[in-house]
């Protein structure tokens, strides 16, 4: 086996049987899905958890409004006095009590009803009871103006703009979103891979210089290979661990879900808040649109953009990561490399917030172009564009060519330095480096 | 040029700089093939730098090092072995895999290694540590490992660093006993350190950096022959030591006289020109009963020393 192939089994060996790491390969599925259980099981209590609202009604409006629902009932107090329903309300521990005096017509009745509470109300019982109200106040106006409830809906009917391209083709709203959403998630998975692995590459270096073992290596071998061998080691181990993860989490996913009978999709739909407008439908794509979005995601260059993943992620990564190896190698313990390591998460950081609020609204915008074309920022951004496609309306061509020859000549320039700086750093015992000295260390 | 045919390691030249500060500065050295040879020098003299060199962990600005005849290159570690200064394991790496691996980067077949290491293992008495993660082997265990690692692969050029420091007093006289006997077995040997009394015993040639330039090299006797000023330490026995010194003084420079009257010793330093012994010593037989008469050699410390003084006077 060659050196490189030694020190890289080394790594990943060392790694992968690392304690702490079977613990986190082991327990982070387990966590999420348990995480994931937890939150529907949460969800479901909350669900069938019933309030119960006295309502003492003097006027002769709202009388048929009050009607029990699946996690609100009603329970009418009739000729009692105000004060007396207070007491009742509070010592048969219902959750509120609605009052609706007797004060004139039907607005100025509702103007005068109070709802009293023991705490402060909670704001979904609060929505529910407006939109009774406002609801009722609304169909009376309309009533007044003599138009029935059925012409009102007909009326309010929703609008929605059609667009198209030049070419003709239909577009989707949200189309964009959705596609750098895909591409987002893409250089996400860069990013967090980058952060943790490049923190054990990180950490590997320091171990080896505080047990003194380094200058035993690299007697035999050429620090570049060691620290290339260290990188690509831990970043196999990387890979291995969110392997494990994904095929475990997807198992355990699914052996919990049926085993529980918990419905995701219940999940997905999250607690519904009463409807702000009554009249007003929660539009639901018919099929037809459902189908144009399948094909749009049909379209996305699923070919090239795995492709650009694999080659962004390798130089990404091995940018990154021989950063770390250098700060790794120029201090003497983990405490000292704060200084070091926030200007490397800031490009990365900057990239996903770049991403998320440049990308989404305009894929092809003058910034988003250009953090697509700056290497260090490259990896994340492009990513979310290209699944937009190459060429017309997409990203062009010349800027993914260009954008990956920077990240390349980045690439080269990036591990030359911090070779250099690994190198000297490595021998260095007892200083706290600063930016002036790395430099320095360039020269030597 | 110096002869290479009899030299395992010769270095020309050599010069190396970390920004302004001149580690080494034209060091030529030629290290004689099968010998134990002594780089000695105070911290910060050169002697890492220059052995970083030759394990091609730095490189020099200017010069040349030849191993065995030939310019150093890559393929040479596999017949250097090299214990720095600054010295460790992998502690969560289990003993043998730990050695296994760093024999292999330095050429050694898995098997063959195996077979090595059982022979050392048993050698130096480790027994059953195969298996036992370096964290959990006492310090003086470890330094065996360490020492195993380094002649693993039977090198030809062994280089220690500050061999003895840190080792216990035991284990340095089995590592010592160790090397002389791998040295039999004719590999040649450097030796580096600031504490010079440690090795002097050992070694047949050293050379002496200062400030990164080598101001004396050779073999050790030589130089210590060139040095030394005919000085003799003497202790006699007589009765009465004030008459006997008395006596002596009228032919010879007597230097820092003691007297012990209860028990009759007399203790001086003698300076003796050339030839003179036969004479002093006929006399001195007439004075009293001789209980030493030893030359006063100077230790390589104190060549050191003269010799940096000497060389700054110069300047």
């Amino acid at each position: 086996m060659s050196k490189l192939g030694l020190i890289i089994k080394r790594e990943y060996l060392a790694k992968v049987r690392n304690k702490s790491f079977v613990i986190m390969t082991i327990l982070s599925p387990i966590l999420i899905v348990g995480m994931v259980v937890l939150i529907a099981y949460l969800t479901k209590v909350n669900d069938s958890d019933k309030r119960i609202i006295a309502v003492l009604n003097e006027s002769d409006y709202f009388t048929g409004d009050f009607t029990t629902s699946e996690r609100t009932a009603f329970i009418k107090f009739r000729s009692i006095s105000l004060e007396s329903a207070k007491d009742s309300t509070l010592s048969l521990g219902y959750y509120g009590l609605l009052f609706i005096p007797d004060a004139g017509d039907m607005q100025q009745v509702a103007e005068k009803t109070y709802f009293f509470t023991k705490d402060a109300p909670n704001t979904l019982v609060l929505n529910q009871l407006e939109s009774i109200f406002s609801e009722r106040i609304r169909s009376k106006r309309l009533e007044d103006l003599g138009v029935s409830a059925l012409e009102f809906k007909e009326i309010g009917s929703g609008f929605e703009l059609n667009t198209a391209t030049f070419e003709g083709q239909t577009n989707l709203k949200g189309i964009n979103e959705i596609k750098a959403f895909i591409g987002g998630g893409f250089g996400y998975l860069i990013m967090m891979f980058i952060i943790i692995y490049g923190g054990f590459v990180m950490r590997s270096v320091i171990e080896e210089k505080t047990s003194r073992i380094i200058e035993v290596i690299i007697s035999t071998v050429r620090p570049f290979q060691l620290m290339l061998g260290k990188i690509i080691g831990t970043s196999l181990a990387g890979v291995t661990q969110f392997a494990i993860w994904i095929i475990s989490a997807s198992l355990l996913m699914y052996v919990v879900l049926s085993v529980f009978g918990i419905d995701i999709s219940a999940l997905e739909a999250g607690p519904q808040i009463g409807p702000a407008m009554p009249g007003m439908e929660t539009v639901s794509p018919t099929s037809d649109t459902l189908q144009l979005y399948a094909s749009e995601l049909y379209k996305i260059p699923w070919t090239i953009l795995i492709i650009s993943f694999v080659i962004y992620f390798v130089l990404g990564y091995l940018i990154y990561s021989s950063i770390y190896a250098a700060i790794g190698a120029a201090v003497d313990n983990e405490t000292d490399t704060q200084q070091f390591i926030l200007p490397i998460i800031l490009p990365l950081v900057l990239a996903i917030y770049i991403g998320f609020f440049s990308v989404f609204n305009n894929p092809n915008g003058p910034i988003a172009v250009g953090f697509s074309l700056f290497p260090l920022t490259s990896p994340i951004v492009m990513l979310m564009r290209l699944p937009g496609g190459i060429g017309e309306g997409g990203v062009p061509l010349w800027q993914l060519i260009t954008s990956i020859v920077f990240l390349g000549l980045t690439f080269i320039g990036i591990v030359w330095l911090a070779a250099k700086i690994y190198r000297v750093g490595i021998l260095m015992y007892g200083k706290k480096p600063t930016y002036k000295e790395l430099f320095k260390w360039l020269r030597y | 040029m110096m002869s290479y045919e009899k030299s395992i390691l010769v270095a020309e030249g050599v010069t190396k700089s970390f920004g302004s500060h001149k580690a080494l500065n034209r060091v030529s050295l030629s290290i004689p093939e099968n010998s134990i040879y002594g780089v000695l020098g105070p911290n910060g003299a050169g002697k890492t730098t220059f052995l970083r060199i030759v394990n091609q962990i730095t490189y020099p600005d200017s010069g040349t090092v030849y191993f065995n005849g030939e310019p150093l290159k890559q393929e040479h570690v596999a017949m250097i072995g090299y214990l720095p200064e600054e010295r460790g394991l992998y502690k969560g790496m289990k003993v043998g895999e730990q050695v296994l691996y760093l024999a292999q980067l330095r050429g050694l077949e898995k098997q063959e290694a195996r077979a090595r290491l059982k022979y050392w293992f048993e050698r130096l008495d480790i027994g059953d540590w195969w298996n036992r993660k370096i964290q959990e082997l006492s310090k003086g265990m470890a330094q065996k490992i360490q020492f195993i690692v380094t002649v693993l692969h039977e090198p030809r050029l062994l280089i220690f660093d500050e061999p003895f420091s840190g080792f216990d007093p035991i284990n340095a006289n089995i590592i010592k006993e160790e090397i002389l006997h791998l040295k039999e077995r004719g590999a040649s040997i450097i030796f580096s350190t600031h504490r010079m009394e440690s090795v002097e015993e050992l070694c047949e040639y050293i050379a002496l950096l200062h400030e990164g330039e080598v101001i004396l090299d050779g073999k050790l006797f030589d130089i210590k022959r060139k040095y030394k000023r005919n000085l003799y330490s003497v202790q006699l026995e007589t009765a009465k030591g004030e008459a006997a010194l008395a006596g002596l003084r009228e032919h010879f420079q007597i230097l820092s006289p003691r007297f012990d009257p209860l028990i009759g010793h007399l203790d001086f330093t003698v300076q003796l020109a050339n030839g003179e012994a036969q004479q002093f010593l006929a006399k001195l037989g007439t004075t009293g009963s001789i209980i030493r008469f030893v030359e006063t050699v100077p230790s390589a410390n104190e060549i050191f020393i003269q010799t940096v003084q000497e060389k700054m006077g110069n300047e």
